[in-house]
């Protein structure tokens, strides 16, 4: 039995296939997760992400701390509420995990982090906090439900108090805000707009079935990663782990090495990796053949070999999809090995699809 | 808890088999096996006329999630493959024993070793 969220009985009484992830006993799908994928990127659907560990970190030198820990920079954050996308790298560059962190005031951040990686980063995180006296506490009295697609925000938002419904919706991307006992973010791993809301675990189950009955879908895990591998989204262990750094896995944009002065865990190990000159390039690609592109198949490209990261059929292309790591020579064609045949696919410009529109020809 | 109808045949790879009025077989996978591979998004049907023997992969069903080759529950001569399913792969989820058939099979022999549904039901649960 792995661990269990305050959703599981509710996903088990919904019908859900359960499959453990990470060490937790989650939903992959309630039926169909092709009809879960098409009701985001229609409409709305729910997703339970209460797996993932939300931490606050309070103290004075808040900000201090951040700007060492994370690749991406956080003096971005000047209006309270503002989210910020970043790694979080260990001496060599490579990526502990991907997070987001919040800023609410000078003394309050809070950061979100990954199923599989929160016993590590909590541990990283307090190895960097005493320097900074900053505390941490893994709010495990909440729970965390996503809530996405073009309908998502109202359907939310009619669920809300009178006096905190327009607040809700002027919410910025990539901006949250307490909003009585909530936090909601308008933030998502979907491509398509939404919310995520933080909740007290005990509310979880009453509001997902409230969200129901206003038409808003459930959908479990295989729909999550079909609709982030379209949006062209990193998945940390499939896309990128310790081994393997944020400039040579698409993330690049994420780094931050404007101010000179701000020595963030990592950054001199990507300054040489950088001088050295990067070796690989993380590229999106679409399969021309018919079959399905999966994790770990090998890529055959005129410059050497690379390795597919993340793959899958994509329900709102109706073609197979992937996220690579290849030579840095490599141009626009591809071949991948799929169970012993070379198929041929072709490099596109990420993302796949965003905002319910195909945007690769 | 997956459906298994009385009145098929079953192997212990989750294939189905009915015998037809004219001793022909048909074939599919079970209820079990289309909600292990969840949606199916391509399916290689064998084409009329192919031999096969008892064991052998006979098609390929590919869902999101993994690709599962099917096997020959008997050996003989196929008759023709569902070609239904190359436009319309998930009828095998919607409807495993009926429009989700996948292929009709001429028997060399006959079958032999095939579980009952009780059977069936007792190796699903052994599974685990």
């Amino acid at each position: 039995m792995g661990r269990r969220t305050p959703l599981y009985d509710l996903h088990v009484e919904q019908g859900a296939r359960m499959v453990d992830f990470g060490g937790w006993d989650m939903p992959v799908n309630y039926g169909s997760q092709i009809e879960e994928h098409h009701a985001v990127r229609r409409d709305a659907g729910i997703f339970d992400v209460s797996h993932m560990c939300v931490i606050d970190v309070r103290g004075p030198r808040v900000r201090e701390f951040f700007s060492k820990l994370i690749a991406n920079d956080v003096a971005k954050l000047t209006q309270s509420g503002k989210a910020l996308y970043s790694c979080m790298l260990n001496e060599s560059g490579g990526v502990i995990d991907d997070l987001i962190v919040y800023f609410l005031t000078e003394s309050w951040f809070r950061v979100v982090v990954n199923a599989g990686t929160r016993d590590k980063d909590l541990a990283w995180m307090r190895g960097i906090a005493p320097q900074f006296g900053v505390e941490l506490t893994e709010r495990t009295d909440l729970a965390m439900l996503a809530v996405q697609g073009p309908n998502a925000r109202a359907r939310v938002a009619a669920l809300l108090p009178a006096e905190h419904r327009e607040a809700a919706l002027a919410l910025e991307v990539f901006f949250g805000r307490e909003l009585g006992p909530w936090f909601v973010a308008r933030t998502g791993y979907t491509g398509e707009d939404g919310f995520e809301i933080i909740l007290p675990a005990g509310e979880a189950a009453r509001v997902w079935r409230t969200l129901n009955e206003h038409g808003v879908k459930s959908a479990g895990l295989g729909a999550r990663d079909t609709l982030r591998l379209e949006a062209a989204m990193n998945l940390y262990g499939n896309d990128m782990d310790e081994n393997q750094n944020p400039l040579e896995s698409g993330l690049a944009w994420t780094v931050s090495f404007e101010n000179p002065a701000r020595d963030f865990v990592g950054r001199r190990a990507l300054e040489s990796l950088k001088s050295a000159g990067l070796e690989k390039k993380f590229v999106a690609l679409l399969l021309e053949d018919r079959g399905v592109l999966r994790g770990h198949q090998k890529v055959v490209t005129g410059s050497g070999e690379g390795e597919i990261t993340s793959g899958t059929f994509s329900p709102t292309m109706e073609k197979s999809i992937a996220l690579a790591r290849v030579p840095r020579g490599t141009g626009a064609t591809v071949q991948v090995d799929v169970r012993g045949k070379l198929l041929n696919a072709r490099v596109v410009k990420a993302p796949f699809v965003r905002h319910g529109k195909i945007l690769v020809s | 808890m997956s459906n298994i109808p009385a009145d098929l045949k079953y192997t212990k790879s989750h294939e189905w088999v009915r015998t037809l009025a004219n001793g022909n077989v048909e074939v599919g996978i079970t209820d079990h096996a289309q909600g292990a591979l969840g949606d199916l998004v391509f399916v290689e049907v064998p084409e009329a006329g192919k031999a096969l023997k008892a064991g052998d992969s006979f098609a390929v069903v590919e869902s999101v999630k993994a690709a599962s080759d099917v096997y020959a529950p008997i050996g003989g001569a196929v008759v023709e493959g569902n070609t239904a399913l190359g436009s319309q792969p998930e009828l095998i989820n919607s409807e495993p024993y009926g429009a989700g058939w996948i292929m009709r099979l001429k028997p060399g022999s006959a079958p032999s070793g095939l579980l009952s549904a009780a059977e069936y039901q007792a190796h699903l649960a052994a599974e685990g």
